[in-house]
């Protein structure tokens, strides 16, 4: 087996693992490891584990005041500065708050993927054009599967609140507006399973991505894969009592966990997995979601010329200072004019 | 039959896709790095593990204790670099940053891709400081230390120029330079350095200029540019050295002073700040504004950086101006306060003496880029330039990665470049590769060595291509810079992929421009190139 | 005549199998990414090398003059004499053409003897390119050499010229 198929294999192999983990657990009887000790097992360590790292993050400094900048720096008055340059070079931290917000909201470095094309003229062959297009797929990508999970995060909100808040109500009514199917059909469903897919198909069909994507970059395609499709299935084709899972929600929302019956084996899979989810994001990858808000190089402000930035761990350093280097070139420099603290015959003089 | 195909000849550097980019070691391949670094400039920088070595050698002969020293080096610097814990953390491998690499466009070696290059660094951390990496290994991307890793290091941590390009289009911000400089302090702390960086670095400690020019050099050489303009204008552009209550120090790299092209620049300095009839100096022992110890080191930056105030200081000047240079002015902006530590209090305000403006964005650092200080000049009119003088150039400007992405100076350079030249001389190359997506030069960070000149002009290869495409629409014939090392190391890689095209500094172009009061009629510009339309009534537009 | 013009006529199915076989002496790794981008900035080597062989091949056909030759064989393998291809390696490119050409006109070389004689003739041509290939290759591999000492001297060249000599004379 290769790099590749063998990270790939693993991946797959660890996830259909899990699944069929919770299954035959819930046949066995089992429903109170999966249902209850397992879900405040994994929203332990997820909150554990993040806290946790964003601690440790916090506690190394940032010695230096590094943004990229990717606009024009603010310098004199009247020198012209877009819209697109003080988000891109942020001048202040309101600045940066703007370009944090474009970040998080809406990818803004992903977007910039963006290319030049040559295109030539077939009227005239020898006069090729210059086309501007921009590679937007991955963005789309990323941006898709990030709001449909974020969507359908909030969606499942219902299940942890009686009555279900009126918002998430709405936002519920508004992701099913398109009724092709009698339950109502969530279009995140769609879009996030497209999302995912393509996600997972850029990486094995490009060869570069292949070579460096990590069973560990596998892994949460395939389980997030595993946790969206045990979803639909449950929510299209193989019902599950609502009424009992919210009760179980409730339960462990109230920290009075209740076991109630009929519930599928599918929904134990389901929460499973999602568990897992949760006690596997703090040490993984899946930390990007923190830190993009930690990220010197795009959280600090382009004014380090004019606010200074102190660094906690600043040290003095030897260097060569310039009465050592005067004393090594003394004569050389007296003679070719150069001015001189003390002069040749005053330094021999002192030496002596 | 044993004579090989042409396909099977063309195939040796196959390597099938089998393997896992961890069993893939380089291949040291004369052209393509840096020599192992003379023990005499570790001597003199008191750097550690000095020694004879070199990297073709079996035997990198490493200190017996050097994974210990490497491991430490790194728990250390997670402990000091937020940046460096967070950066090996977050990376989702996306790939949004592998084809933005100039190395990777050039070279097509897959660990050119910045995230792999990372990787290199990361499956490291990953085995020794994280439970996951500890207990899964290579399946997150873990991987034991040992030697053969460390020579990847070295090889790829040398073929990335710092230019930030990555970081620009990475979801996070991931900024591979940051990882590149930490990686290779944790290099260097086990004796493993480039003799060019090295060099550079220990010459500048100890006497001023990465060249090591001793200070009488320094001066001789500036006055015979002095005399040159002299020669060509008519203009006597006279120069102080370490002159005491001088308004302002004057710094630049040392590659305009000692290397064409850079010395047209410094002749249109001189002239510059004759025709201002500015109060200022130059100093012998902060004569050198590059930087060449921030490639290998922080701290290395910061004892070289650490001159210009002392010096500044010690002259009692107001305020400081620096030269063209890009990663001189990356320093300037990221760390040269932050390494102060405080406001350098015995400076002022930087106010042009010409102008009255206040530079309120330098309020703390107290150090103006030329490139603003000119651009403010013109801006009150107080230059008069006859741009068909510079009529015989049609320029494209290239943005340097480190004053575009690690400063943001886009603006001035190209309103001064409209102001010296006529009116459609200027090109612009095509928008994905200047400003903040500007491809480097192939040769910075300290990587300019000669040895190293395959690497380089497969590095330089994306912006030369650029060049070309101006060349080729427009007749562009002299590529812009405000960076002495693109005006070191871009002419030699535009005379392999374009040799039509020259390298100049921007204040060359202003020196050609400037009309004094009492010159003598011009017919050539600073490199005695005759002008066009000389001997005829009025300067006409045709080519020469 | 009616070689060429069937060359012609298949030009876009020979040139993408020549370039195919090109990129496959790169690791797949990166043959995969030259394959994919044909943006002329984000891929200049996919881009000049294809454009090379388009020249190359438009050459063949007797599209442009023999002297243009030289200057694309100069367009592909200036890029490999950096990229460390050996003579041979550099070159071998050159022969690909050759099977190509006999596959993709295997129908017609069978129907029309007259074609095979062509074909004999237009691969003695392209074994002249090959040679005159070698000459380029020596040239810029030269032309790096040069380029290390047209450095060193650039390096210093202020200094040369503050004691009157010309750099450009060294």
């Amino acid at each position: 087996m290769n790099f590749a198929q063998r990270h790939i294999t693993v991946a797959l192999a660890a996830v259909l693992g899990l699944i069929a983990v919770a299954y035959v657990g819930v046949q066995g009887n089992l429903q109170l490891l999966f249902g209850v000790v397992v879900p405040y097992l994994a929203l332990l360590l997820f909150f554990e584990g993040i806290i946790y790292r964003v601690i440790k993050w916090a506690r190394s400094p940032v010695p230096f005041k590094i943004p990229t900048t990717a606009g024009q720096v603010k310098s004199l008055p009247w020198v012209p500065r877009t819209l697109g340059d003080k988000l891109d070079n942020p001048e202040s931290k309101a600045w940066v708050i703007g370009r944090m917000a474009l970040e998080v909201l809406a990818f803004r470095s992903l977007f910039r993927n963006t290319r030049t094309e040559l295109v030539s003229d077939p009227k005239y062959p020898e006069k090729a054009r210059l086309v501007h297009w921009s590679y937007k797929w991955l963005w789309l990508g990323a941006i898709a599967f990030h709001y449909a999970f974020l969507i359908i995060v909030l969606r499942h909100l219902r299940f942890f609140f009686e009555p279900t808040p009126q918002a998430i109500a709405l936002l519920s009514e508004i992701d099913g507006f398109w009724q092709f199917f009698i339950p109502t059909f969530y279009l995140t469903d769609i879009i996030i399973v497209l999302a995912l897919l393509y996600l997972l198909g850029r990486r094995l069909a490009n060869a570069n991505l292949r070579y460096l994507t990590l069973a560990s970059d596998y892994f949460p395609l395939f389980l997030i894969l595993g946790i969206v499709s045990t979803g639909i299935l449950m929510r299209y084709f193989f019902k599950t009592d609502i009424t009992a899972v919210k009760q179980l929600v409730m339960g462990l929302v109230s920290l009075k966990p209740v076991i109630p019956a009929g519930i599928s084996p599918l929904f134990y899979v389901h929460l499973f997995l999602v568990c897992v989810l949760l006690a596997y994001f703090p040490y993984s990858k899946l930390l990007h979601a923190p830190g993009v808000f930690f990220s010197p190089t795009r959280n600090l402000p382009g004014n380090n010329r004019w606010e200074l930035h102190v660094n906690p761990w600043n040290y003095p350093v030897k260097f060569h200072p310039y009465m050592e280097y005067e004393d090594q070139f003394r004569d050389a420099m007296y003679e070719a004019g150069i001015p001189v603290e003390k002069e040749p015959e005053a330094a021999v003089a002192e030496e002596e | 039959m044993s004579l090989p195909k042409p396909e099977e000849l063309a195939r040796v550097s196959y390597q099938p896709p089998a393997r896992g980019w961890m069993e893939v070691k380089p291949d040291f391949r004369p052209g393509t790095y840096c020599n192992a670094a003379s023990p005499k400039w570790l001597e003199w920088i008191d750097y550690p593990y000095p020694r004879a070595w070199s990297v073709a050698d079996e035997d990198w002969q490493l200190p017996e204790n050097w994974k210990e020293i490497v491991l430490e080096g790194m728990e250390d610097r997670l402990a000091r670099f937020r940046s460096l814990k967070l950066f090996f953390d977050i990376c989702v491998r996306c790939g949004a940053c592998a084809d933005k690499c100039h190395f990777f466009l050039g070279t097509g070696d897959p660990k050119n891709m910045p995230v792999l290059r990372a990787e290199l660094l990361r499956s490291v951390y990953k085995r020794y400081f994280t439970r996951l990496g500890k207990a899964l290994g290579e399946l997150v991307g873990a991987r034991d230390l040992d030697e053969s890793v460390i020579r990847e290091w070295f090889f790829y941590l040398y073929q990335c120029t710092i230019c930030r390009r990555c970081s620009v289009f990475c979801p996070y911000g991931i900024d591979m330079a940051e990882m590149t400089i930490l990686g290779r302090e944790m290099l260097a702390s086990i004796g493993l350095n480039i003799d060019w960086a090295l060099a550079s670095v220990a010459q500048c400690y100890d006497k001023g200029s990465h060249i090591g020019a001793t200070p009488q050099a320094f001066k001789d050489m500036i006055d015979f540019l002095a005399e040159e303009n002299e020669r060509i204008t008519g203009i006597k552009t006279p120069v102080s050295y370490n002159r005491k209550g001088a308004e302002i120090l004057f710094v630049t790299p040392s590659g305009d002073y000692f290397a064409d092209p850079g010395t047209f620049t410094l002749m249109g300095y001189l002239l510059l700040f004759t025709y201002l009839d500015l109060d200022w100096t130059f100093s012998t022992y902060a004569a050198e504004g590059g930087n060449f110890g921030w490639f290998i080191s922080h701290e290395m930056g910061k004892r070289l950086n650490a001159k210009i105030y002392h010096e500044a200081e010690r002259l009692k000047v107001k305020w400081i101006l620096g030269g063209e240079c890009g990663h001189m002015w990356r320093i300037c902006n990221q760390y040269m306060p932050t390494w102060y530590g405080q406001v350098p209090s015995f400076l002022e305000v930087p106010v042009s003496p010409i102008t009255g403006t206040v530079f309120e964005n330098a309020r703390v650092h107290k150090m103006v880029h030329i490139s603003e200080f000119t651009a403010d000049l013109i801006r009150h009119n107080k230059l008069k330039l006859d741009p068909q003088r510079n009529a015989h150039i049609k320029l494209t400007f290239h943005d340097s990665c480190n004053t575009s992405r690690g400063m943001g100076i886009f603006e001035e350079p190209r309103y001064i470049i409209r102001n010296v030249l006529p009116e459609g001389h200027f090109f612009e190359m095509p928008p994905n590769t200047i400003r903040e997506k500007t491809f480097c030069c192939g040769s910075s960070s300290g990587i300019n060595a000669n040895e190293n000149m395959e690497l380089r002009m497969q590095g330089g290869f994306p912006r030369a291509n650029a060049v070309r495409y101006v060349h080729e629409r427009y007749g562009v014939n002299h590529l812009g810079c405000i960076c002495a090392l693109d005006r070191a190391t871009l002419p030699t890689l535009l005379q392999y992929w374009v040799p039509e095209v020259e390298v100049t500094g921007i204040t060359e172009l202003v020196g050609n421009a400037l009309v004094f009061e009492g010159e003598i009629e011009r017919t050539t510009d600073l490199r005695d190139r005759e002008l066009v339309g000389v001997g005829e009534q009025e300067g006409g537009e045709e080519e020469e | 005549m009616t070689l060429k013009r069937l060359l012609s006529e298949r030009r876009a199915a020979i040139l993408e199998k020549w370039r195919d076989r090109v990129f496959g002496c790169y690791p797949p790794e990166t043959a995969g990414f030259l394959r994919r981008e044909a943006d002329h900035f984000s891929n200049p080597v996919a881009y000049r090398l294809t454009e090379g062989l388009k020249g190359i091949y438009a050459a063949l056909v007797g599209e442009s003059s023999a002297e243009q030759v030289s200057a694309h064989l100069d367009e592909v393998l200036r890029i490999w004499a950096v990229q460390d291809f050996t003579p041979s390696q550099a070159l071998a490119f050159v022969f690909f053409l050759k099977p190509i050409l006999r596959e993709e006109l295997a129908g017609e070389l069978k129907a029309d003897a007259a074609l095979t004689a062509e074909l004999l003739d237009l691969e003695s041509r392209l074994d002249g390119v090959a040679l005159l290939g070698f000459d380029v290759y020596m040239q810029r591999r030269e032309k790096l050499s040069e380029l290390k000492v047209s450095e060193m001297k650039a390096r210093i060249s202020g200094l040369l010229r503050r004691v009157g000599v010309d750099p450009a004379t060294l």
